[in-house]
């Protein structure tokens, strides 16, 4: 009674943030399940896609009506995410996944000195609104709004193809590794597509949920999902993240930022230190 | 046209609601029978159809919340399916056919899930 209580509370806690940040949660649930209560790693990385899952259906759920979501976006980069999922888990074992920790781990550092400077931009979150062919041509600038700053916020953006091989690339990351993505993927709309970061945080999201179904069905019914685990951990982020997608709407940009910034620096530091064979 | 869009997206938004709150339901159907009667199982827990099925029927908990737990996991699925209805309502070919080839990718990657 008291572990799935503790599990219920830790997924309300993992649920919120990562639906205020798009990201999946496998950061907190994965060493608290793992160093403080002794769950073998293999249950601990199916309770986390579980995770990552209830939060992405669980903000979706917040709203009847998401006008925060950019649904073109997510759907056209989720073709790049999947089959880099897929290439990722068919490479495994192909290519070290030491040098690769590295490689991913300095390109989040490199992300955080990225955010950190736009954080000390004294001209704010500067909305991009020009125009490019392809972003035309798929049709993918939208509106939203904000309800921090209670303005309708119209926006474009640009470099669709690095987003593209970013996306590819996050989800190469989450087949190799069994990592999550989700930071990846604010981080290529946000830096490199330059899109506002509550669409990129929201997009992100659902995401997440799409990529994360496909490997679930490998741990499932491998026997990596444990119901007494999984159970009232889904339970408990569902909530959260129904809270979470709601607190989002409200947060100023900037303060979602200064929330995901130390939050990357700590996954950048975690996995080149990993890369290097020292485990946090 | 657009007042027709605004009833789509919330005809969206109820489906999607109700997948999910079905699975969460179920998951605490689950959690309410384990504390009533136990797991069900001298040991493990069943991750086949054939034996969550037959659990179920047994009324066995922790089948109950593998079958929460699955319904949770298709919640994704159904998101890009009414997806491609929104799209088609919206007469919009071009993401018709990208959100479709998302699916199929999303099928063929749990198909391989499933068999490995």
């Amino acid at each position: 009674m008291n572990s799935m209580l503790l599990i219920l509370l830790m997924g309300l806690f993992a649920g919120c943030l990562g639906a205020i940040l798009g990201i999946g949660g496998g950061m907190i649930i994965t060493p608290i399940l793992t160093i403080m209560m002794g769950l073998d790693i293999k249950y601990a990385i199916g309770a986390s896609i579980i995770s990552v899952i209830a939060t992405s259906s669980g903000s979706t759920i917040a709203y009847l009506k998401d006008d925060m979501l950019n649904l073109r976006v997510a759907m056209f980069l989720e073709i790049a995410t999947t089959v880099g999922a897929i290439m990722g888990a068919l490479l495994v074992g192909l290519f070290s996944s030491s040098f690769l920790y590295v490689l991913f781990g300095f390109f989040l550092l490199y992300s955080t000195y990225n955010m950190i400077r736009k954080l000390m931009d004294k001209k704010g979150e500067n909305v991009y609104t020009g125009h490019d062919p392809i972003v035309d041509k798929l049709n993918l600038a939208n509106t939203y709004y904000d309800k921090s700053e209670q303005k309708q916020i119209d926006y474009s953006m640009k470099n669709v193809p690095g987003g593209f091989i970013m996306m590819w690339a996050a989800g190469l990351a989450s087949g190799l590794l069994g990592i999550g993505s989700g930071a990846f993927k604010v981080i290529a709309m946000d830096t490199i597509m330059k899109m506002p970061l509550k669409p990129s945080s929201a997009t992100s999201n659902l995401m997440m949920g799409v990529t994360a179904a496909a490997s679930a069905t490998v741990y499932f019914f491998n026997g990596s999902i444990r119901p007494d685990i999984a159970g009232p951990l889904a339970i408990g982020v569902l909530i959260g993240a129904t809270i979470g997608a709601r607190i989002m709407q409200v947060l100023k940009p900037k303060i979602i930022r200064m929330i995901f910034v130390p939050i990357i620096l700590y996954m950048g530091v975690q996995m080149v230190l990993k890369g290097f064979g020292v485990n946090l | 046209m657009h007042e027709e869009m605004r009833k789509v997206e919330l005809i969206i938004g109820k489906i999607l609601r109700i997948g999910v709150v079905t699975s969460a339901i179920v998951i605490l159907i689950g959690i309410a029978l384990y504390f009533l009667n136990g797991s069900g199982y001298a040991n493990g827990f069943p991750t086949r159809f054939g034996t969550i099925l037959s659990g179920i029927v047994a009324g066995k908990s922790y089948a109950i919340i593998m079958l929460g737990i699955f319904l949770l996991i298709l919640t994704p699925v159904l998101r890009v399916v009414v997806s491609i209805y929104a799209f088609y309502k919206e007469k919009d070919k071009m993401y018709v056919v990208i959100t479709t080839i998302v699916l199929v990718i999303l099928i063929v990657a749990m198909l391989l899930g499933y068999r490995s």
